[in-house]
């Protein structure tokens, strides 16, 4: 077995569902597979497989125009890939968009090629004044998705949550 | 081919269809035929206006969409075309304006000129309905095709590099983007 945890892929799931999403795109990483294998088995959910993340914004971007709430899988490498797109669409066209990201390279993380990435998320949301709140304890996990949807439909804004490594991550 | 001489024969086709287009000339020169608020231009993000089209076909599976890509877009979205390929929304009709040039910013060649084939790519990549034309006569009956297809086709038009002497228009992007999602939401 994976040490990702199911119990709290589930939790992030349910509150994604909670919260009105009917699109997901993704980009299959480690601590994501059991959040996209949870959308492609719900028959409720329409689930885009990518083949790179920056796709995700414009096909959120549509699915938002059109009226459906959608959100975004991908590693913290994915928002590296996916910044001209999230600068150029979402923030030029206010856009919302929720962004559910795992914070791959920071404390405990094992694969030296993850840490690079990992030592300039924070900076990066941050230099892009992107709103984001870190889910590490299942405890505020679906409140912490609902008031993050809230703001990024309320300011029109790209938001994020990036899923760490407490959360997502059974250790052993 | 010009490819504003190409937009104005479907033009009328156009009235009652979700249009996604690139920047630069293409949404320049729809604009300059008669903007509706059924278009949405998205001026920049390039690569990404067939992803557009591909979140909208997917929501909205009763209304057709027909995106107006570029070819330099396209090259840099390769991927999205296998990702349309996956999903082949039977509604969405995906037009590849190919003037084998990045026009907007200064007209430099793109790989299109030395070769490499667009429809050729999104067959490979999947695509069910692919085709390239190269005159006026050919792309309207092929368009037309497409539309009464109800399969996901991808259609390289040919056309010329010239277009418009600019391309900023009166139509600010947020109008545009706002009257657009109230269009969508109302139909």
């Amino acid at each position: 077995m994976s040490p990702v945890s199911v119990t709290s892929s589930r939790i992030v799931y349910d509150a994604l569902k909670a919260s009105g999403v009917r699109l997901v795109s993704a980009l299959p990483e480690t601590w994501l597979v059991h959040l996209i294998r949870m959308a492609e088995e719900d028959p409720e959910m329409i689930l885009v497989r990518l083949a790179k993340e920056e796709e995700g914004v414009g096909i959120s971007a549509g699915a938002h125009l059109a009226g459906v709430k959608s959100a975004m899988l991908m590693q913290n490498h994915g928002l590296l890939a996916s910044i001209n797109g999230i600068v150029s669409c979402a923030q030029l066209y206010r856009i919302p968009l929720l962004m559910l990201i795992s914070y791959r390279g920071e404390f405990g993380e094992r694969d030296p090629w993850q840490t690079e990435g990992g030592g300039v998320t924070e900076d990066l949301l941050r230099a892009l004044r992107i709103p984001f709140s870190c889910l590490d304890n299942v405890s505020h996990v679906a409140p912490r998705i609902a008031k993050a949807q809230t703001l990024s439909l309320s300011a029109n804004k790209p938001v994020a949550l990036l899923l760490c490594r407490d959360l997502m991550w059974e250790e052993r | 081919m010009l490819r504003i001489d190409a937009l104005r024969a479907v033009y009328d086709r156009l009235e009652h269809r979700v249009v996604v287009t690139i920047m630069g000339a293409v949404a320049a020169e729809l604009q300059s035929l008669g903007h509706r608020p059924n278009f949405f231009y998205l001026q920049h993000a390039m690569g990404l206006a067939s992803s557009m089209g591909l979140g909208i076909a997917l929501t909205k599976p009763d209304r057709q969409v027909v995106v107006f890509d570029g070819d330099g877009s396209v090259l840099m979205n390769l991927g999205g075309l296998t990702t349309l390929a996956r999903y082949k929304p039977k509604n969405l009709v995906h037009v590849v304006f190919d003037n084998e040039s990045l026009l907007s910013v200064g007209g430099f060649p793109t790989a299109t000129s030395t070769g490499s084939d667009l429809a050729a790519i999104a067959a490979a990549a999947g695509v069910p309905r692919t085709g390239a034309v190269r005159t006026i006569a050919e792309f309207t009956k092929a368009f037309d095709e497409a539309l009464s297809a109800g399969a996901l086709t991808t259609l390289v038009a040919k056309v010329d590099a010239v277009g418009p002497a600019q391309f900023v228009t009166d139509l600010s992007l947020l109008e545009n983007r706002f009257q657009f999602q109230r269009y969508l939401k109302s139909t």
